[in-house]
């Protein structure tokens, strides 16, 4: 186990190269010249001059990736050219942020999809059954940006339940410490705050969350309806276990690990996928922030953000692996 | 498993009984907590007799984030919005035109036939770090934007203050520069001496980007001084999460008596167009621009909205590449401009919000030349001059489209098929090019177009903005995309900009813009209205046809 996980550790190096190579190659096809979109329509061709020469973008492609993996290596991801500031420093309230979201877009993927697929395995053919697996269709199907918007539109605007944006009340904001709000409003002690910011998460959440928790329905419902048809299944209901005995403890943990297979999966797509969100919801996420650098053609946090998200979608895929062999013991590798 | 299960299912359930019965607002709910601030001294009623919210906050939502709060550095809208309420300038203008009146300026003398202005500072000014206004900081803020070579210039850390050189000619050491040396006199009078007359320099003094920073705050910040704005303003700054909001909070010390009446400014950016009404909508923002035409009849009549109209102070219009056939012809030029119905373009596009543009400067402005007489909407005229330049089998070429919504221009594609339709009526072929906003803007001012769509908004009330901009020779490459020169042009503009006789430049501009009507380097399409929407509670808001105006006297009425 722990050679197997260093080993995969050790495969993460040639990875994280192969990434920084095309995220560095694919910033410098975007068209157009930076120095003139910073500078504004309205610049002078002389301090567009100057600017390309401070910001270095005069250096041949090869001596700037040269020059961009020096610092990575040493752990700098740049200076923005928006802001002139370390993205080191800036990175973090916007990675809290979107990784806040997409754990509570999961968890609500989770215990919806979960239960849903349980249930429509257990009632088999049932109207829940039915019902459920066309709302799942529906699920998949739907833009993130429609169902915000309509999310936005009844439970902000029609039924006042709910705020339409942002991730707590700009007229009570929450001392920040670790920038998970959640964890912030209590640190701060401040019960009241923890609720708004409870809030704010529920409508970008369930947008972000409807394509996994669909997803992950399905998948629990065709993995539980294996594992219900199967011997050891009859042979606990013959002992006379009672229902929930049965699913949860018996059934569902053998059907697990396709629906953890799929979580995990989903978990990167969300990171990635969380830009329509977070602009719908004005979240201030890594995904809003990478596309304000795209705007800007601010090209260091272009190639730094998309590198963090990539990172991370190796690492959750590495702990989704690494869980297998421990639910499952039979898994070696 | 059974128990994580069961928990799971105890939460979900918890979870969607409070969800559904927890109505309260939570705007409302909040800003009783604002009782923790101090309790002003507003009067409980305001002159029409409605009583002040117990909470000033007012929160403004837009579309997009500040660049740099080191204002003179940037060009962005955005930007200015927010160092408007933080810094002053040293004489301002109206709060609905460019008139000026005095700022941190209480008042001015010119001499020499404007080669010397003498300006009177304000005495008793504190900047926001308690440290005083005076002359010597004036002084410090042009020498910090002119000169490279200053310690506070920053050119190492990629500022550079692109309006000051287009203003005022340059930068130290140029030729073209315009301002020789600047004397303190003493700690409130202040002399700038020119070295030629510079019509706009009054103009220029107004702009939001020659507002003054504390010196101690350079001293303190360095290069972080965008980010940590001190000025002398109604407003102090607070904080700047990117991407999110920036805090203001008012600053108690500030030298008019009883101004600002609002406790706190937030400017909240939510990106998307329709998320940014519904806030508005459901009370949780109190104004938001960006508002889309269409949607303005219906505010109209919607109870506790407002819309906010502001001033006409851009030109949409379609550039012509001069240097190509066959569009080096005028009569071809001319052709094109009768064949444009713009009252329709206006009604489909701009929910009826601008009017036609006959000239490139928008009215009202100083010598905008009223006497034009605009090419009319008239294809048979157009198509007898296509006939009598040759053209009368027509011909194709490509419009350039802007990939982007501009305040000139919401929905240019939308614009371009309108006059793409208006085209093929005199029998021409339109194709409609488009591509990404940045490379737009490089191909054009390279010349590699046709015909193109832009836009030009006005930052200080000057005509020379708008016409050498866009106009004149020395604006190639550059803002002058149509390759347009006419040296009589180009003469009347330089007298015009190197005259401080008012009368006089208008005359000057009105003749330049006669030339250019007959030349017909480009179609002035529009001059769009911009439109905003607020909450009824907001009082006293006027838009400012800059776009940013200071919101000393703004406060909130239930």
């Amino acid at each position: 186990m722990i050679s197997y996980t260093a080993r995969r550790l050790l495969m993460l190096i040639p990875v994280l190269i192969g990434m920084s190579l095309i995220t560095f190659s694919i910033v410098h096809l975007i068209p157009g010249n930076p120095a003139q979109t910073i500078l504004g329509e309205q610049a002078t061709p002389q301090a567009i001059a100057d600017l390309e020469e401070n910001l270095g973008l005069n250096e041949p492609y090869l001596v700037q990736y040269g020059l961009y993996m020096r610092d990575l290596a040493q752990g700098d991801l740049g200076t923005s050219l928006r802001t002139n500031r370390p993205i080191n420093e800036e990175l973090w309230p916007f990675l809290a942020a979107t990784i806040e979201l997409t754990i509570f877009a999961m968890i609500f993927a989770l215990i919806v999809g979960v239960n849903a697929g349980i249930l429509s395995a257990w009632k088999q053919g049932s109207l829940f059954d039915y019902m459920s697996m066309f709302i799942a269709l529906i699920g998949v199907s739907m833009p993130i940006f429609w169902l915000g918007l309509m999310e936005q539109w009844i439970f902000a605007q029609e039924l006042g339940w709910l705020p339409a944006f942002g991730r707590e009340n700009p007229r009570d904001p929450i001392d920040t410490t670790t920038h998970f709000y959640l964890l912030d409003a209590l640190i701060a002690g401040r019960p009241d705050q923890w609720w708004t910011a409870f809030k704010h998460l529920i409508l970008p959440g369930i947008a972000l969350g409807t394509i996994p928790m669909a997803i992950i329905a399905r998948m629990t419902r065709s993995s539980m309806l294996e594992v219900l048809r199967s011997d050891y299944i009859r042979t606990v209901v013959a002992k006379g276990s009672g229902t929930i005995a049965v699913i949860y403890r018996h059934g569902f943990k053998n059907a697990i690990i396709p629906v953890l297979t799929v979580a995990g999966l989903q978990t990167g797509t969300l990171l990635g996928g969380a830009i329509l969100t977070e602009t719908i919801f004005s979240w201030p996420g890594i995904g809003r922030y990478v596309y304000e650098a795209i705007g800007t053609r601010d090209y260091p946090v272009i190639q730094s953000g998309i590198l963090v998200i990539a990172t991370l979608f190796v690492l959750i895929n590495l702990t989704v692996d690494l869980l297998y062999s421990y639910i499952d013991p039979r898994i070696k590798y | 498993m059974l128990r994580l299960a069961a928990l799971i299912g105890v939460v979900s359930v918890g979870l969607f009984v409070t969800g559904c019965n927890n109505n309260d607002n939570e705007v409302t709910m909040e800003s009783n907590d604002s009782n923790d601030h101090e309790v002003n001294d507003h009067n409980d009623l305001d002159n029409e007799g409605n009583e002040l919210s117990a909470d000033q906050t007012l929160i403004f939502a837009r579309g997009g984030d500040s660049v740099s709060l080191d204002y003179a550095s940037v060009t962005d809208g955005e930007s200015s919005r927010v160092t408007t309420q933080i810094y002053e300038t040293l004489i301002e203008f109206d709060n609905n035109s460019f008139d000026i009146g005095p700022g941190l300026a209480e008042d001015w003398d010119m001499e020499e036939g404007g080669l010397e202005y003498t300006f009177y500072l304000r005495e008793g000014v504190t900047f926001h770090d308690g440290t005083p206004f005076n002359a010597d900081a004036v002084k410090l803020n042009f020498e910090r934007w002119a000169d490279p070579n200053h310690e506070y210039h920053f050119a190492e850390e990629g500022y550079t203050y692109s309006v000051y050189g287009t203003q005022f000619g340059g930068f130290s050491g140029d030729e073209d520069h315009v301002i020789e040396e600047i004397n303190v006199i003493n700690d409130y009078e202040i002399q700038f001496v020119l070295k030629e007359p510079l019509g706009s320099f009054m103009q220029n003094m107004g702009m939001s980007y020659f507002a003054i920073t504390s010196p101690a705050a350079f001293e303190e910040y360095g290069p972080l001084i965008n980010e940590n704005p001190v000025g002398t303003g109604p407003f102090k700054f607070v904080s700047w999460s990117r991407d999110d909001r920036i805090v203001l909070e008012k600053n108690e010390a500030y030298w008019q008596d009883g101004y600002p009446k609002l406790d706190q400014v937030i400017f909240q950016v939510i990106p998307d167009n329709a998320a940014r009404l519904t806030a508005l909508r459901s009370g949780e923002i109190d104004i938001m621009d960006g508002l889309n035409p269409d949607d303005v009849p219906v505010l109209e009549g919607e109870a506790g909205i407002q819309v906010f109209e502001g001033a006409t102070n851009n030109v949409g219009y379609l550039g012509f590449h001069v240097d190509k056939e066959p569009f080096n012809d005028p009569a071809v030029r001319q052709a094109l401009n009768y064949a444009i119905d713009k009252e329709t373009l206006i009604m489909t596009l701009y929910a009826g919000l601008a009017e036609p543009a006959k000239n490139a400067v928008p009215p009202g402005y100083l010598g905008y030349n009223d006497h034009i007489q605009p090419y009319a909407y008239d294809p048979e005229r157009a198509l007898e001059l296509l006939a009598e330049a040759g053209y009368e089998d027509g011909f194709e070429f490509d419009l350039w489209t802007m990939p982007v919504s501009r305040p000139y221009m919401h929905d240019p594609e939308k614009a371009a098929e309108v006059m793409q339709a208006n085209f093929s009526e005199i029998g021409l072929t339109a194709n409609i090019v488009t591509m990404e906003w940045a490379t737009y803007l490089e191909r054009t001012e390279q010349g590699e177009h046709d015909v193109f769509m832009l836009g030009w908004s006005g930052v200080n009330g000057d005509p020379d903005y708008f016409l050498s901009n866009l106009l004149h020779g020395d604006a190639i490459p550059g803002g002058n995309r149509s390759f347009y020169q006419n040296d009589d042009v180009d003469r009347l503009l330089n007298e015009a900009k190197r005259q401080v006789e008012e009368e006089t430049r208008a005359d000057l501009y009105e003749e330049a813009q006669s030339i250019i009507h007959e030349d017909a380097p480009m179609i002035p399409l529009v001059h769009s209205t911009p439109v905003l929407a607020g909450s009824d509670s907001v009082k006293d808001y006027v838009p400012h046809p800059s776009t940013n105006e200071v919101l000393t006297h703004v406060y909130l009425a239930d």
